[in-house]
């Protein structure tokens, strides 16, 4: 199945998979209704920077999830199609998951003290973020193909092409 | 970022750290809320000038190629920054014009506290374009000197008087042949808007000659900002004064001057200084009385004039505020960070805003009027006598450090300087030395403090390479402030840090003019717009070589820019023909046929061109690759 990668060298920051994810969960799923909405619509993916590299960071949606072992209250959950996904209403917000998650990118909803993160747009094809992204540093691809695709320029590498 | 990553300067260290015990946020802060800042801003290669938009172009080749329209990278970005010129252009026009509106009621009686204070100005600014001077009274002249000035901003049948008489014949020439002479400073700047539209300029060379002719709009009207400046509050001669936080005073009523334009600032000086005003001061338990301190470059023109002491610059500007002692904050126009409000809400001090076009929420705005001036200043000054009375004594945190500065070096004063050397031909000591090599070249340093850059880093790194190396340093706008901080307007800076040759230049000008010492290691020569006046310089240098600009040994530098109006200042010194510094890159990587245009093909055009290098060091070591390029052009050492 394929999941979402991200090419760093492609990231321009430009934040529109931040916007697009915020938009896609608000009630209308439309950015003119989701900047007026109160409390604002949260998003799910952050781009964040370091010296020379900026890049959206996402959930991976782990296989062993650290936040879905964490989770003492049955919030958190695989579906049927491996997303690990919340049950709002079984949160208690005890934050277990955001210590343990690996990437940081699980959230506090402050207004309805429980945790927020990637559901990988389980309703759409493509996700929001994937989508919206103009450069294509966010990509859908077949675990496969990503790490064929790593040897083959390993090779290239090698032979100095 | 670390506090060391902001700035340099240990008073500004000093204000932050009090920003962060009292949970104050500051423009470091709004910075970092910011980054990781978006690349197609960073490299021109957004466009929201139509409604079919906003468009990107994906500099990697993958996504979108053109906008909505067709427009390319080149186009996308050569639009973006001929807008970014035409804004700088309407700026300094906007200061221009003000002053020429304020020029023509002084003439007309109709300014009772705007005398014409420099009459030998008027009649040389008067000669210079062209107006009759003989026999005729000093109103009269400003009269017609003033309409010829309003007549500037629109659309005229013949070139820009302020720029056609003010540099080389050659350059005139130049701009003909390319057809980049501008013939009205807003009609210019509406062009601009124009032809970047929807569906007007789509050739990118076109769209950069366009933004050209209107950085020499800006050109002429930084150049009639100084004149008209010069005529209604005096040229500028060598004063002493002091920079830094330290000069604001714990035991005085001290209101800060920020912005622009000398219109009131100057005024605001004048009445402070009278008695009534500080007794008034004095009442209220200011027992120091009034303390006029000045911030960017409304600061640099009472600093000039005046000997006000500079409490900031443009990216510290808060500072001034979280030193608890500032009473008033009294702001004119550009470079005034809506953030002044939400600082002063956190302490008594009292924000005053004065013109109709720029107004902040929370301020207390005193509109000002050149009719009623001095009433004005006056309401200013009991405004912040007020809100002195509601200082928190325990809120002081002033920080002790200020440095000399020795500021004012308008052209006529280096000139005035100069002929104290030799009567009968003044430039004479400036030619022979640069010819003899004492003097390398001359390095102009302008434009502002820019938050992604450790603030004077690059100021302090570059100076101190250039003057080992001999090269005379003229200095405008906030990079005067960064100097001024740091002690380089001085004359212990020339003891220091010149090079042999340079040292025994600025010490024999400086002794010629009874100064028992050096000229100061920094020519502090005004405002932002005030770059006129090294242009000026410039200009004399070249007529008196018998070249043109292109070919003297003269650059320009903006290690820390900010403003629109620093790009469109950058484009006209590279259109005068210097090869101008850019510490910061400017959005147009997206577009390989506008950077090289700026930084190779201008060359061809013009003699000057963008040289950007983040790397200080590199940057001086360049300039000095460039400066000896120049020499050798001219037979000379290198």
């Amino acid at each position: 199945m394929k999941q979402i990668f991200v090419r760093p060298d492609r990231c321009m920051a430009c934040k529109g998979c931040e916007t697009a994810c915020a938009v896609q969960h608000s009630a209308d799923k439309t950015l003119f209704s989701a900047v007026l909405q109160s409390p604002p619509p949260m998003k799910r993916l952050f781009v964040e920077a370091a010296e020379g590299i900026r890049m959206p960071v996402i959930c991976r949606h782990c296989e062993d999830a650290p936040c879905l072992r964490a989770c003492i209250s049955g919030c958190l959950y695989r579906d049927d199609h491996g997303f690990v996904r919340r049950r709002k209403e079984r949160c208690i917000g005890c934050w277990t998951c955001i210590m343990l998650c690996p990437f940081g990118v699980i959230t506090r909803d402050r207004e309805k003290h429980i945790a927020v993160k990637c559901d990988r747009c389980h309703r759409l094809d493509v996700p929001a973020c994937v989508n919206a992204c103009p450069t294509r540093a966010l990509v859908m691809a077949e675990p496969e193909e990503v790490a064929a695709d790593r040897r083959q320029k390993a090779v290239r590498a090698e032979s100095g092409g | 970022m670390s506090d060391q990553g902001k700035s340099t300067d240990s008073a500004t260290l000093s204000a932050i750290g009090e920003a962060r015990k009292a949970g104050i946020e500051t423009v470091w802060d709004r910075y970092q809320a910011q980054v990781p800042q978006c690349g197609f801003g960073e490299t021109g290669l957004c466009c929201r000038h139509c409604l079919q938009g906003p468009c990107r172009i994906d500099p990697f080749g993958e996504g979108a190629r053109t906008g909505v329209c067709g427009a390319d990278a080149d186009v996308m970005v050569a639009r973006g920054l001929s807008r970014a010129i035409a804004a700088g252009a309407a700026s300094h026009g906007g200061h221009a014009k003000h002053l020429a509106h304020t020029l023509l009621k002084s003439a007309k009686g109709e300014a009772g506290d705007y005398p014409l204070k420099d009459e030998a100005k008027l009649r040389a600014v008067a000669g210079r374009i062209g107006i009759k001077t003989e026999g005729r009274e000093a109103r009269e002249i400003a009269v017609d000197v003033a309409e010829k000035a309003l007549q500037e901003f629109s659309e005229k049948e013949s070139p820009l008087v302020w720029a056609a008489t003010t540099v080389t014949k050659g350059r005139v020439e130049t701009f003909l042949k390319l057809g980049v002479v501008p013939q009205g400073i807003d009609s210019t700047v509406a062009e601009s808007m124009h032809r970047t539209t929807y569906g007007v300029d789509a050739d990118p060379v076109n769209i950069l000659l366009g933004a050209v002719k209107c950085a020499l709009a800006d050109y002429a009207a930084c150049h009639m900002a100084t004149d008209i400046a010069d005529i209604l509050f005096g040229t500028p001669q060598p004063v002493v004064t002091r920079a830094n936080l330290g000069v604001i005073k714990s035991d005085s009523v001290n209101i800060a001057l920020h912005g622009h334009n000398p219109l009131l600032s100057d005024i605001i000086v004048q009445v402070a200084g009278e008695q009534e005003m500080n007794e008034l001061a004095v009442a209220a338990g200011a027992s120091g009385g009034i303390n006029i301190v000045g911030v960017c470059c409304t600061g640099n023109e009472v600093m000039m004039r005046h000997r006000i002491p500079l409490a900031t610059s443009s990216v510290s500007q808060e500072t001034a505020i979280l030193t608890g002692a500032l009473d008033a904050m009294v702001v004119d126009y550009q470079c005034i960070m809506p953030a002044l409000a939400g600082a002063a809400e956190c302490y008594h001090t009292q924000l005053i805003t004065t013109m109709p076009i720029a107004k902040i929420p929370n301020a207390l705005h005193i509109g000002f009027s050149e009719a009623g001036a001095r009433d004005c200043a006056k309401e200013i000054i009991r405004a912040a006598t007020d809100a002195f009375k509601k200082r928190d004594p325990a809120r002081i945190n002033i920080p002790g450090i200020s440095s000399a500065a020795f500021a004012g070096f308008s052209t006529e004063a280096i000139l005035s300087a100069l002929s104290l050397v030799d009567k009968d031909d003044p430039l004479k000591p400036i030619t022979d030395n640069i010819a003899s090599g004492n003097i390398y070249g001359v390095c102009l340093f302008a434009g502002c403090n820019n938050v992604k850059i450790t603030q004077d880093a690059n100021y302090t790194a570059m100076i101190t390479e250039l003057v080992k190396n001999n090269v005379l340093i003229l200095a405008t706008g906030c990079a005067s402030g960064a100097f001024a901080r740091h002690g380089f307007m001085t004359p212990e800076a020339t003891e220091k840090y010149a090079g042999d040759g340079l040292k025994a230049v600025l010490t024999a000008v400086g002794q010629a003019a009874g100064l028992n010492g050096p000229l100061p290691l920094v020519l502090h020569m005004g405002s932002c717009v005030d770059n006129s006046r090294a242009a000026d310089i410039a200009v004399a240098i070249a007529d008196k070589l018998g070249v043109d600009l292109n070919m003297l040994p003269v650059v320009a530098s903006a290690p820390e820019p900010v403003t629109e109006k620093a790009v469109a200042i950058g484009t006209w010194a590279v259109a005068a023909g210097l090869p101008t510094h850019l510490g910061i890159v400017p959005p147009v990587l997206g577009s390989r046929t506008v950077t090289e245009v700026l930084t190779s093909t201008a060359k061809e055009l013009f003699g000057g061109y963008f040289i950007v290098e983040t790397d200080p060091l590199k940057a001086a070591e360049k300039l000095l690759s460039v400066l000896g390029e120049r020499r050798r052009g001219l037979g000379l050492g290198s």
